[in-house]
């Protein structure tokens, strides 16, 4: 009966401070399987996967490994039992060879001198294995795609024999087609007899790829159950605790005037004759893969970029923001991608991050902030976005995914804005909180704000965009309206086929 | 709860105020261990000794807090002093007026490596090193290498007692001015900011090299206004002012819990910091430890305080 599972995690309890991280939880992997491990943000998936991996400590509860306890005191120690995981974040280093990252930790069979012949062979002979003929191992994986980095840390991880991989929100950078070879991998993988434990938010995959989920909820076990048993309904029921009737909720906006118009805008070599427009209170949502040139079209027009040539009109003026700062004096404002490396400022107060871009409101003609004033204007600011937080003092790292989200999203509420470039809003962010990032971009397009939201998730730019423009390698592939904005019609565009 | 909760109340306030404690700390073992050490004498010339490091420190800490590194004060502190001396002595210049252009002339040293680290990209290491070289050989240059004597009712006014140490008050002032600017103008929040994130500061709208550019300046004019102090006391100006100052003024800014990655830092601390410093020199003066072991011993408590900021940082984390 015990040897079915490859890992058992019993009773897991732990406490940071006075704060209860998990409560009483058991997770039980079958040999083999590859199992979903779901919650909303702050439900302790990554605290559990932090105990499993040696990075943690429990403080009570007992971990089997093949039906035999383990103790876990370090990371070396789970490296030693075979368990390996793969964060958001790789642990790669970006100077250094595919080759050499893949066996990092034992670049020398024997002696001190490193065979760099044998060390590429092995190397491409592991990733032939997974099916990426076209990774040279003598590049530098600073050179590679994100998805190719992911494949790269996988090879690390196999080369270590690893039994059990933790992979933690890997789809979260990836565009479809990377999923689809992702997915390929992690299949073969559990061929293999490699068991896998899986983090993600987006559901959809889940029902493509996983033998069962487990929930869990505010640091407790809610359950585990096999795919098949469940519809996508039930399992945000179990993950949030109450029925989210409408994922995309509704909005009453009124379209109005043409805002921003972009005629043949060209910028670097990501941007090639863009033409676009975006009226008052319309979504318009930006698809295609990662690497067509959304975030960089966008970039251009805020002023981040240079403009090699083509025109933009805003507000039937034809403008060229020289850099952000004229380009948000004008109200338009960019939520940038990636909120740890662009957006926040994660080691400062979440009051210093909220009115970073709004400084002009609370500060008087001789520079002095007015403290008080700002704390009223931050604490109404996060308390209309439901910004759940400690103090405003608090750091911002301190918060959950989905409210650093809010706050670095504040920032621009704070900005008074006419026109808000969302760029991967709901990247890495829970069901819940997504909801409400929905509810406030609706509630903008209700005043009329014009709203550019890119996005990777198909689902999301269906439910949510009056239009979508499909962009493919620089150049708008297409633009579909909300009548015929399907999943087909965005691949298709995407794709080029 | 309760309990556990005052128990981490304490070791915040204790997290928070550790380079206080360290100074308290010495302060108390410095009087045990020497008679002299209380005695008004020896405070007042602490006091006048450090108005000059703890300037050099502010201004070396508002350029930690971007990130950046200022390795040229010592050499603009040698810059003060000579031009200051120099105009007094040559054209008979009103010595007040002598001292502003002797910090405006440190602010243009301070503009300079300014620029080269706002807009030619140099790293503050690299821009402050060249300027450290070309500042101490202008010093020598301008004061053909001899040290440049002052009359008596000059500079050395503003060491007296009857004129209250108005280098003493100047100084408690420009720590009071810039703590105050540190919390509460927006001038402050951009600096540690762009130190924090300085990607994320540009996508807010900010431009951010006038702001780098601006603490290289302020470093250099407050460099420029210690070398003035040190050439006050001795009533000499001298190209050899300030020579390993930089090095004192990072520590005290480390001391004081500054992140040499940027984005944090405080004033006041940092004046703690650099106090530490001046207890630890002047304990073992009196002690009659002689110079060079000074050095060694001076190094391991630098050690020892920032490994003790280390592991007070790390419980902050796991609380």
């Amino acid at each position: 009966m015990q040897e079915e599972y490859s890992v058992e995690m019993n009773n897991i309890t732990k406490h940071f401070g006075g704060v209860k991280a998990l409560t009483d939880v058991t997770f039980k992997i079958k040999k083999g399987e590859i199992h979903a491990l779901i919650g909303e943000n702050g439900a302790g998936k990554s605290t559990l996967m932090k105990i499993l991996s040696g990075a943690y400590q429990k403080d009570a509860g007992q971990i089997l490994i093949d039906g035999k306890e383990a103790k876990i005191t370090s990371p070396k120690d789970a490296k030693d039992l075979g368990i390996a995981v793969i964060y958001q974040e790789f642990m790669l280093a970006p100077d250094l060879t595919v080759a050499e990252n893949i066996y990092i930790d034992k670049m020398v069979d024997s002696g001190m001198i490193i065979n760099w012949k044998k060390l590429k062979s092995k190397a491409k002979e592991q990733l032939v294995k997974l099916g990426f003929k076209d990774i040279d191992p003598g590049t530098k994986v600073g050179n590679l795609s994100v998805a190719y980095q992911q494949v790269v840390e996988i090879c690390k991880c196999l080369t270590r024999n690893s039994k059990v991989l933790v992979l933690d929100e890997p789809t979260a950078v990836l565009t479809f087609s990377e999923i689809d070879k992702l997915f390929a991998v992690i299949r073969q993988l559990k061929a293999e007899g490699v068991t896998i434990i899986y983090i993600s938010h987006r559901l959809e995959e889940i029902f493509q790829l996983c033998d069962s989920i487990t929930v869990l909820k505010d640091g407790k076990y809610v359950a585990t159950v096999p795919t098949e048993t469940i519809n996508k309904e039930k399992l945000v029921t179990m993950m949030v605790g109450r029925e989210i009737t409408q994922m995309f909720p509704k909005r009453n906006a009124t379209i109005g005037k043409e805002i921003l118009r972009v005629e043949n805008l060209s910028a670097g070599d990501m941007v090639k004759n863009v033409n676009f427009s975006v009226k008052e209170g319309e979504i318009v949502g930006f698809s295609g893969l990662v690497g067509a040139g959304r975030t960089e079209t966008m970039r251009a027009i805020f002023g981040a970029d240079k403009i090699d040539s083509g025109k933009v009109v805003y507000f039937n003026k034809e403008v060229r923001f020289k850099n952000p700062k004229q380009s948000i004096s004008n109200g338009f404002g960019l939520l940038p991608e990636d909120r740890k490396k662009q957006g926040l400022l994660l080691n400062q107060s979440i009051r210093m991050n909220t009115t970073l871009a709004s400084m002009k409101k609370i500060k008087n003609k001789f520079d002095i902030i007015n403290h008080k004033k700002e704390k009223e204007y931050v604490k109404k600011i996060l308390g209309d976005i439901n910004t759940k937080y400690g103090s405003t003092e608090d750091n911002a790292n301190s918060l959950s995914g989905g409210n650093q989200q809010k706050i670095a999203l504040a920032k621009w509420l704070a900005a008074d804005c006419k026109c808000i470039v969302f760029d991967e809003p709901t990247r890495g962010v829970d069901v819940g909180a997504k909801t409400e990032i929905y509810k406030i971009m609706n509630t903008l397009a209700e005043q009329g704000v014009g709203i550019i939201m890119i996005s990777s998730e198909m689902t999301e730019i269906i439910g949510m965009c009056d239009r979508a423009v499909i962009m493919r390698q620089g150049s708008v592939a297409g633009e579909v309206d909300k009548t015929e904005l399907n999943e087909n019609s965005l691949i298709k565009f995407a794709m080029g086929v | 709860m309760s309990k556990s909760n005052k128990g981490s109340n304490i070791k915040q306030l204790l997290i928070n105020n550790n380079t206080y404690i360290i100074f308290l700390l010495l302060f108390i073992t410095c009087s045990i261990l020497s008679d002299t050490f209380l005695t008004s004498m020896n405070i007042r010339n602490i006091a006048l000794q450090q108005a000059a490091p703890v300037l050099v420190s502010i201004g070396m800490l508002f350029v930690v807090l971007t990130g950046g590194i200022d390795l040229s004060v010592g050499s603009v502190m040698a810059i003060g002093a000579a031009v200051s001396a120099i105009l007094i002595r040559d054209t008979n210049m009103n010595y007040m007026l002598a001292i502003i252009i002797a910090m405006a002339v440190g602010m243009l040293f301070g503009l300079f490596t300014g620029m080269l680290v706002a807009y030619a990209n140099f790293q503050g290491f690299v821009a402050s090193l060249a300027t450290m070289t070309i500042a101490r050989g202008a010093a020598f240059v301008i004061t053909n290498g001899t040290p440049i004597k002052l009359q008596a009712g000059t500079l050395n006014n503003l060491v007296k007692k009857e004129n209250l140490f108005p280098i003493i008050i100047i100084a408690v002032v420009i720590i009071i001015v810039f703590a105050l600017v540190q919390k509460y103008t927006a001038w402050g929040r951009i600096v540690i900011a762009t130190g924090s994130n300085i990607t994320a500061v540009q996508l807010a709208g900010i431009r951010t090299k006038r702001y780098l550019l601006s603490v290289y300046a302020v470093s250099g004019l407050l460099a420029a206004l210690a070398g003035v102090f040190i050439a006050a006391r001795s009533s000499t100006g001298s190209a050899t002012v300030g020579m390993g100052q930089e090095l004192d003024a990072i520590a005290a800014c480390v001391i004081g819990g500054a992140s040499l990655a940027g984005g944090k830092g405080f004033v006041v601390r940092t004046v703690a910091g650099a106090l530490v410093l001046a207890l630890i020199g002047n304990i073992m003066n009196l002690m009659a430890v002689p110079s060079y072991p000074q050095d060694i011993i001076k190094g391991f408590i630098i050690i020892a305080a920032v490994l003790l900021q280390v592991l007070t940082n790390k419980a902050d984390k796991t609380v």
